[in-house]
């Protein structure tokens, strides 16, 4: 119980199981279940992992697994593309540099 | 709630939601009266423009490209090399032309006394939506297709989660599948919000201030209509937009162009090669299906009808989108996201056809940003297995390969055969309602739905093997 009421959570939930999804959905799809993840404030004091209720941001209530507290974004910059230097250069000396294209 | 239960009950669902009665448009065949809907469910371009400019969406800069028009000469034969010009949608409040359609969704809400707004998308809207919904006072949530079985989600698509939060909305995320609606559908019985679907009359009205503002601010600053815009497409909405504002300010000879990126071979319903295209928009996994079937989107009939105003439609690869973006802030000093780009990619090869004193025009811009730019999805590529490398873009095969041009001399469009797409709508129109015969209202809605002719349509119909009767008008 070392999550709180009033944290703010992310919860997991499976949407769809394989057997239930679309018809049209193409086979590789077929195979995994349709999940969903979202964000709200914990209802009662629980642990991760725990089967959770939250009240969301748009005041619903939301049933799923506890994944996460004060879940954050992890996505950046990126790593160095080495390539993206060379492109920089080589139009400005095409431009500036008086090579031609031709 | 199974599948099958909550799809069987969209029609209804959608008419709560949105809040018209698409069958006040219907003939019951081929045939809708698409002008009718804009009409009276749309907004006038004054109605518009005043609300647009309510929330500081209204004249957003347009930027010559004087290096990479310069750029284009050097790699053109003499003589040709058409100036080309950007117009700046990131600075609208929501980093994207997207505000403009949201804008109109979310007022229109308001009006009609709905407490919330949803949308279902993992794309700029999203955010736009948002933002709009913070100005205007009303709850928003936003369902997007984000990450595969994995976990592992496009970084441009959870920073579009980002900034959707950022703008106080609610964020659903789902893995791969098209059962999106159907999640979709459920929250709009839930909660009886408002679908701020991309495809209502009001969302595509929306980006006619788009076109018309192009043509006047050309008009005053070159004293003319530029020969050729280029709009990304995926859904058409962009395009169609925009090009009915060109028409509204009168610009009847602008050509409108339509651009995709490339990603033939991937299936966009597929888990494993979700995360094997480098692009989450303006491709042709979109493009393609969304101009031969226009209303397989969230409402009955869509507003967005690429076919009826596109000139001409070419796709560049995505090795090249990306070599353009580093281009424009490499040289035109201007740090923008993809999207946008793919449009300025057709542009820069498309002005190499065009004679020097022509003017050609890239409709939009977006945001970008950690996640949102070309290094993270080049890094997220890079570590998907995907070969990344300089050479010639040809060779780029989608989820395999991304090839950066050698020189930007090679950069090129293909053109894609614009008849093969009409055919292909004019057979699912048929197909839809299994028709062996039509009238002539029909055939002529087909004629104007394709932009094509009485000929043109005939002959597709006799392939099809259905008879065109001449109707009882009632005379």
């Amino acid at each position: 119980m070392n999550v709180k009421k009033g944290d703010w959570v992310l919860v997991h939930n499976v949407i769809l199981n394989p057997d239930q999804r679309a018809p049209q959905v193409p086979d590789d799809t077929k195979k995994v279940p349709l999940e969903m993840w979202v964000k709200g404030f914990l209802n009662h004091d629980a642990s991760i992992n725990d089967e959770v209720e939250i009240t969301t941001i748009t005041k619903r209530i939301v049933k799923g697994k506890l994944v996460e507290t004060n879940p954050y974004y992890k996505h950046d910059y990126g790593k160095c593309i080495p390539e993206l230097l060379q492109i920089g250069l080589q139009l400005k000396g095409i431009l500036f540099g008086g090579e031609d294209c031709e | 709630m199974s599948y099958l239960g909550v799809m069987s009950r969209r029609n209804e669902i959608m008419k709560n939601a949105v809040g018209i009665d698409y069958e006040l448009f219907e003939s019951g065949t081929v045939d809708f009266d698409y002008e009718k809907m804009m009409r009276e469910t749309g907004y006038t371009l004054d109605e518009m423009q005043n609300i647009q400019k309510d929330v500081s969406i209204c004249n957003t800069p347009l930027i010559e490209l004087k290096n990479i028009t310069e750029l284009a000469r050097k790699c053109s034969s003499k003589g040709k090399g058409a100036r080309i010009f950007i117009k700046d949608e990131a600075s609208s409040p929501s980093g994207s032309f997207k505000a403009r359609r949201a804008a109109n969704a979310v007022y229109h809400a308001k009006k009609l006394g709905y407490k919330g707004v949803i949308a279902a998308t993992s794309g700029n809207y999203g955010a736009a939506v948002a933002s709009q919904a913070a100005m205007q006072g009303l709850k928003c949530i936003i369902v997007q297709e984000c990450y595969d079985s994995q976990g592992k989600g496009q970084p441009e698509i959870i920073e579009k989660a980002r900034k959707c939060e950022a703008y106080g909305a609610e964020v659903i995320q789902l893995s791969v599948g098209p059962e999106l609606f159907y999640t979709f559908l459920r929250l709009l019985e839930e909660t009886g919000y408002f679908n701020a679907s991309l495809y209502t009359p009001f969302g595509i009205a929306g980006v006619e201030t788009l076109g018309y503002e192009i043509s006047m601010q050309f008009r005053e600053k070159e004293g003319r209509d530029p020969d050729v815009v280029v709009c990304t497409n995926a859904g058409g909405g962009n395009l169609t937009g925009t090009a009915r504002g060109l028409i509204k300010a009168g610009a009847f000879d602008t050509k409108v162009v339509g651009a995709s990126v490339n990603l033939k071979g991937l299936h966009m319903a597929s888990d494993t090669q979700f995360n094997k295209k480098s692009f989450t928009t303006g491709h042709t996994g979109f493009g393609i299906p969304f101009c031969t079937n226009p209303d397989r989107s969230d409402v009955p009939r869509s507003a967005g009808r690429p076919l009826r105003y596109m000139d001409r439609y070419v796709t560049v690869n995505q090795g090249e989108v990306f070599y353009m973006t580093e281009a424009l802030a490499q040289i035109e000093g201007l740090e923008r996201g993809p999207a946008g780009n793919t449009s300025l990619a057709a542009a820069f090869c498309i002005a190499q056809e065009m004679d020097e004193d022509k003017i050609i025009v890239v409709q939009e811009t977006e945001y970008t940003g950690a996640g949102k730019h070309i290094q993270p999805q080049l890094t997220f590529a890079r570590e998907n297995g995907i070969d990344i490398r300089f050479g010639n873009p040809e060779d780029e095969v989608a989820g395999e390969s991304i090839i950066l041009p050698s020189h930007p001399s090679m950069i090129k469009i293909k053109d894609l055969d614009l008849n093969k797409i009409k055919r292909s709508y004019i057979k699912n129109c048929i197909e839809r309602i299994n028709l062996t015969e039509i009238n002539e209202k029909d055939l002529e809605f087909l004629v104007k739905d394709t932009k094509s002719s009485y000929e043109f349509v005939k002959e597709i119909l006799k392939e099809l093997g259905v008879n065109c009767l001449k109707e009882n008008l009632g005379v």
